[in-house]
């Protein structure tokens, strides 16, 4: 949904036409006394998660864009959050820094109570679907695709959790999860090739693919990417690092070669 | 005698830096009927004295569900803990709402003592008069705790607040070293035997007490806050009783078992 938003053609955001019935256009068509957040500015693409043996593992690339250029190449889009969970999101990247306060907040009063009980990804899910949704009520979403994975100690031992909330409050929890183009581009390859209880570098291996496929086919993505995990032990999000790519097919060689024209 | 000059109102010290409403407040505790409270590492109970306020009435409520998991018992003015119960059933509600998990008994308690903390500390109101035992589950197991009017709260193996709790208590302190590792079916028969201290002579039986469970089964599956049914713990009322009428018997039985022991085993021939 992330994707679509972007424009169609040249620099800056623009209004895509037909695109989410956020009640952009009515709200500016009113003259305007409070303006409603209509599109994103600077988003950052997929984001891709997957359950494994040991947590969950993140993923996704450092770019942002300003519309259709690619404007920021250094940008964090996963970060921890407390003891038990990291979280990971595409669409407007100023959305993800406020909703990365709120959670600030929450994970500072949880141990304030000082009373041993933390928050594990559950609950911060939970959290922020009712945080979204609210907002998309009152018009004004958090332009986001957020994913969030942990690992909590529960009644039954370790529990792995994951799931994804987007800007309009679907929310829901699966063994792999991906945003934007992640959804059309990476879910069949997941879809094919996840088991359960994968080593790490099983693990790995299938989001490297998605990746690459996801560098190859998403014009917004770039080749920098960064992939974390969450296990019992915490959190680590790896420094990035990028894909070696191929370009020698021959299609690609004398690409006219089926389309004589002047150009 | 001194101190009814220093207990007008709860904002009012008194020379020895004692609160006198306060601690009034804590008398009506003592004045409503018994309940107790126990706890395993895995399941807490709650029992308490059905007192009807005459014969032609019916009893008082006193143990409340707040949540799946959680559970009150009260002792002291019931209509001040009725509407405590609302507000712990509300705080877990909201909480369900917002976070799809259950309020950790913990902070349950501290709510309820922050409450009760306000009421000690504004000239215009007056403390809670109820004690309550608050029984229920946490990741880390199964918790009870005591909330007093004063806004103080304990963590407690075993406890019992009330009239003639003092009886109670005094058989609780012998028994409860063992709790942590108690089946439920034992937790249950502990706080009868706990109430039965309290009725001094009244016969007690499942008309004159109500008693509550709610624990974590070996699985992880929760089983919820709910009260034990009347025929349920007639049974239970009526297997202590047994044991109890056959002291004697059941020694003299061991003392065999440990003769026949001492022979070979069948096996072994």
């Amino acid at each position: 949904m992330d994707g679509f938003a972007k424009s169609i053609g040249g620099g800056g955001p623009n209004v895509p036409a037909g695109s989410h019935p956020a009640g952009g256009s009515q709200a500016a068509a009113g003259g305007g006394a409070t303006q409603r957040t209509q599109y994103p500015y600077v988003t950052g693409t997929s984001v891709i998660a997957l359950k494994y043996k040991d947590g969950v593992i993140m993923a996704c690339d450092t770019g942002a864009s300003y519309g259709s250029t690619l404007r920021y190449k250094s940008v964090e889009r996963i970060k921890a959050v407390g003891k038990h969970s990291i979280i990971g999101a595409s669409g407007e990247y100023s959305d993800f820094q406020e909703i990365l306060r709120y959670l600030d907040e929450l994970t500072l009063s949880d141990h304030m109570w000082d009373d041993g009980n933390s928050l594990g990804p559950k609950e911060i899910h939970n959290y922020l679907t009712r945080v979204m949704y609210n907002r998309r009520n009152k018009f004004d979403p958090l332009w986001n695709s957020l994913v969030i994975g942990g690992v909590k100690k529960g009644p039954k031992g370790d529990e792995k959790y994951l799931g994804m909330v987007n800007m309009i409050g679907t929310h829901f929890e699966e063994n792999h999860v991906a945003t934007g183009f992640g959804n059309h581009l990476a879910i069949p390859i997941l879809r094919a090739e996840w088991h359960e209880d994968m080593t790490f570098e099983e693990a790995v291996k299938l989001v490297e693919k998605c990746l690459l496929v996801l560098l190859y086919r998403d014009r917004s993505s770039i080749n920098k990417f960064q992939i974390a995990k969450i296990t019992t032990e915490g959190s680590t999000i790896y420094p990035p690092y990028s894909l070696k790519t191929y370009w020698g097919f021959t299609h690609f060689e004398n690409p006219a070669q089926g389309a004589v024209g002047s150009w | 005698m001194f101190r009814n000059q220093y207990d007008t109102d709860v904002t009012t010290w008194s020379p020895q830096g004692r609160l006198f409403q306060v601690e009034y407040a804590m008398e009506a505790v003592k004045q409503g009927s018994a309940c107790v409270g126990l706890c395993s590492r895995t399941h807490a109970v709650l029992a308490a004295v059905n007192k009807p306020a005459s014969e032609l009435s019916s009893y008082q409520r006193k143990v409340f569900r707040v949540a799946e998991h959680a559970g009150v018992a009260l002792a002291g003015l019931t209509a001040d803990g009725r509407v405590l119960s609302r507000f712990l059933r509300n705080e877990c509600i909201n909480h369900s709402f917002v976070y799809e998990a259950p309020l950790p008994i913990s902070r349950l308690a501290l709510k309820l003592a922050d409450k009760a903390q306000v009421c000690t500390q504004r000239s215009w109101k007056r403390p809670y008069g109820v004690g309550l035992l608050v029984a229920g589950l946490d990741e880390s197991g199964a918790h009870l705790y005591y909330n007093c009017p004063s806004g103080n709260y304990f963590e407690y193996q075993a406890f019992a607040i009330g009239s003639r709790s003092q009886a109670a208590k005094t058989f609780l302190e012998r028994r409860f070293q063992g709790y942590k590792d108690y089946t439920p079916e034992q937790l249950i028969k502990d706080a009868l035997s706990a109430i039965k201290e309290t009725l001094q002579g009244e016969k007690l039986s499942s008309s004159n007490c109500t008693v509550a469970i709610v624990g974590r089964k070996d699985d992880g599956t929760i089983e919820p806050f709910e009260m034990i049914g009347a025929a349920r713990i007639q049974e239970l009322i009526d297997s202590m009783e047994v044991a109890e009428e056959a002291p004697a018997e059941a020694s003299s039985m061991q003392e065999e078992e440990r003769g026949s022991e001492d022979a070979a085993a069948p096996m072994d021939i």
